[in-house]
């Protein structure tokens, strides 16, 4: 039962990674005497397993493409934004002092805002593109690894052996990345999985709001919009990528849990 | 207490003019100049010249901003180009709508939520338990718009029960509410859940099953009672999060809040608007804080917030 997780993600790597190789799509292409056809039909370019939306185009290579769309985007994301988040975090809580302060007040201040409204904002604001997107998810994932980390590095620092490299001359930067990072690795990895669920929800809802990835890129959140205006027809455009993307986000979730037990911190955030 | 409430209250206000001052640096660094968006493409450099001016674009960036700084004191943040109105009243005018759809939901996810939770807690490890477990990580992982436009599909479209879109009527109101409320009912529900599971170990629990009142009596009375702290924490403390899901409901199902307001303004770089609605969401969420805090202090005794909290 606990592989389960781990068999799904591997699916998703797989089909994401290795899918595009296989089965041939261009998001520009339509073929309109394809529209909405619902799953198993024939079409020109063979069966769509999954139907065809309104221009005609294959919703199976839609949910593969948009697999890897968010599997890059999802782990762009979450590499940024640690990397970011445990520097700041370690630096600020075994340092303490003005850097400390000057963290906390500005934590609070990104957390006034609901993270999807700053990261609707930031999207919004710049010429849509993957960059940008990364950037506006960056902008509220990094906090949760900043308060995680400095947490750990304000306990780690009291300790008898950092303690004991300080009295020796040992230089700060060598303290901070020899013996008080290896410490946060647990917490970071299981913190990482819980992120990245979150961010993936967030791109979807993003491109679903039309303010996220350009339209020559493949999203599940874009797919899902496009199909609403064809609900009462053709459910499956909007119902299979969902379906793909819940799949998915409950896998990660039920990992992050295992993970969390096993290593402990909550920094997540509402 | 009310020391306390003046010092968070001094802590709202550097957080309120942070935020105001990240809006300014946000709108500042995007692309796209504000008199182009104004004027359109095709205006004379006299007109551009003169809205440059008007607008006070051709000052120092400083003289700029300090000059924000007091049109946001008076909660001024220019005219939505696209209304041609004053943009806070045009955003204010949103919020019952989006207050209404919050109020539901909220008491949809803490009345559903504590059943649930009271339900699988009180006898952690059964089959009861586990089921609802399963649905609250189910609940909390599918992506609300996707959940809206399913609850369409089957309730508006297939059984013709309710409205897909807008607002007006009560029917209108239970699928977006319903919508927003799943992921938050299972935030309550798993709160709950751990929480009257852990009240049923304590001793007051068995001094009470001792004293011969019934499981219902020893479940309402003593286990529920002293769940309700952390429940009310999370549902103050989620309200910035109830926002951000508002955000994206309203748009799912056309509902005329701030949320539809601001996505539409983002899309249109209608930044008067996106700016009044943005500083205007984050003092609410401020101050939902506070209240949470000053209420839970009230709730639970042992809480002091003279100290560390």
């Amino acid at each position: 039962m606990r592989r389960i997780p781990y068999v799904v993600l591997a699916i998703y790597a797989l089909v994401g990674g290795l899918g595009p190789l296989f089965i041939d799509y261009n998001p520009v292409r339509a073929s309109l005497e394809d529209r909405l056809r619902g799953p198993g039909s024939q079409v020109s370019t063979g069966i769509a397993w999954l139907g065809t939306d309104g221009l005609g185009r294959d919703v199976l290579a839609q949910v593969v493409y948009g697999a890897r769309t968010s599997v890059v985007i999802g782990l762009a994301t979450v590499v940024v934004s640690c990397v970011i988040g445990v520097a700041i975090g370690t630096v600020a809580g075994y340092f303490r002092g003005w850097l400390d302060t000057v963290l906390a007040r500005g934590i609070d201040i990104l957390l006034a805002f609901p993270a999807i409204l700053l990261t609707i904002v930031i999207a919004g604001a710049f010429e849509r593109s993957v960059l940008v997107v990364v950037t506006a998810l960056s902008a509220t994932a990094w906090i949760s690894f900043a308060r995680v980390t400095r947490g750990i590095a304000l306990s780690t620092r009291e300790r008898a052996w950092v303690q004991a490299a300080r009295v020796l001359g040992v230089p700060r930067i060598s303290i901070l990345v020899r013996h008080i990072l290896p410490f946060t690795a647990g917490p970071v990895v299981a913190l990482a999985t819980l992120e990245f669920a979150l961010v993936v929800l967030a791109e979807a809802g993003l491109s679903f709001l039309g303010i996220g990835l350009p339209n020559s890129a493949v999203s599940w959140g874009q797919t899902i919009a496009n199909g609403k205006q064809y609900l009462a027809t053709a459910w499956w455009i909007s119902a299979l990528p969902g379906i793909a993307l819940s799949l998915l986000i409950v896998n990660i979730g039920i990992l992050g849990d295992q993970l969390t037990a096993r290593y402990g911190q909550r920094g997540r955030r509402s | 207490m009310f020391r306390v409430i003046v010092k968070r209250l001094l802590t709202g206000v550097l957080v309120m003019w942070g935020a105001a001052s990240l809006i300014f640096l946000i709108v500042r660094v995007a692309p796209g100049d504000p008199v182009t968006i104004l004027l359109g493409t095709d205006a004379s450099a006299e007109q551009i010249a003169e809205l440059t001016a008007s607008l006070g674009l051709d000052r120092p960036l400083l003289s700029q901003y300090l000059t924000y700084l007091t049109d946001v004191a008076r909660l001024d943040f220019g005219r939505s180009y696209l209304l041609g109105q004053p943009a806070m009243p045009e955003v204010l005018e949103r919020v019952p709508a989006t207050a209404e759809l919050m109020l539901t939901s909220t008491a949809i996810a803490v009345v559903v939520g504590l059943a649930l939770g009271l339900l699988a807690g009180s006898r952690p490890g059964s089959i009861v338990d586990r089921i609802v477990s399963a649905c609250t990580i189910a609940l909390q992982s599918f992506p609300t718009f996707w959940v809206g436009i399913m609850l369409i599909l089957a309730f508006a479209l297939a059984f013709r029960m309710l409205p897909s879109a807008g607002a007006g009527t009560p029917a209108h109101l239970v699928l977006p509410s319903v919508t927003l409320a799943l992921p938050f009912t299972a935030i309550v529900a798993r709160l709950t859940r751990t929480s009257v599971a852990e009240t049923m170990g304590e001793p007051y629990i068995q001094t009470a099953r001792s004293k011969g009142l019934t499981e219902r009596q020893v479940l309402a009375g003593h286990a529920l009672r002293n769940s309700l702290i952390p429940v009310v924490t999370v549902v103050g403390l989620h309200m910035g999060g109830l926002m951000g899901g508002a955000v994206i409901v309203e748009n799912v199902f056309a509902w005329p809040g701030l949320g539809s307001l601001i996505v539409d303004a983002v899309s249109n770089r209608d930044y008067a608007v996106v700016q009044a609605a943005t500083f205007l969401i984050a003092g609410i969420v401020m101050l939902f804080n506070l209240v949470t805090d000053l209420v839970y202090s009230q709730l639970d005794p042992r809480i002091r917030l003279d100290g560390a909290v």
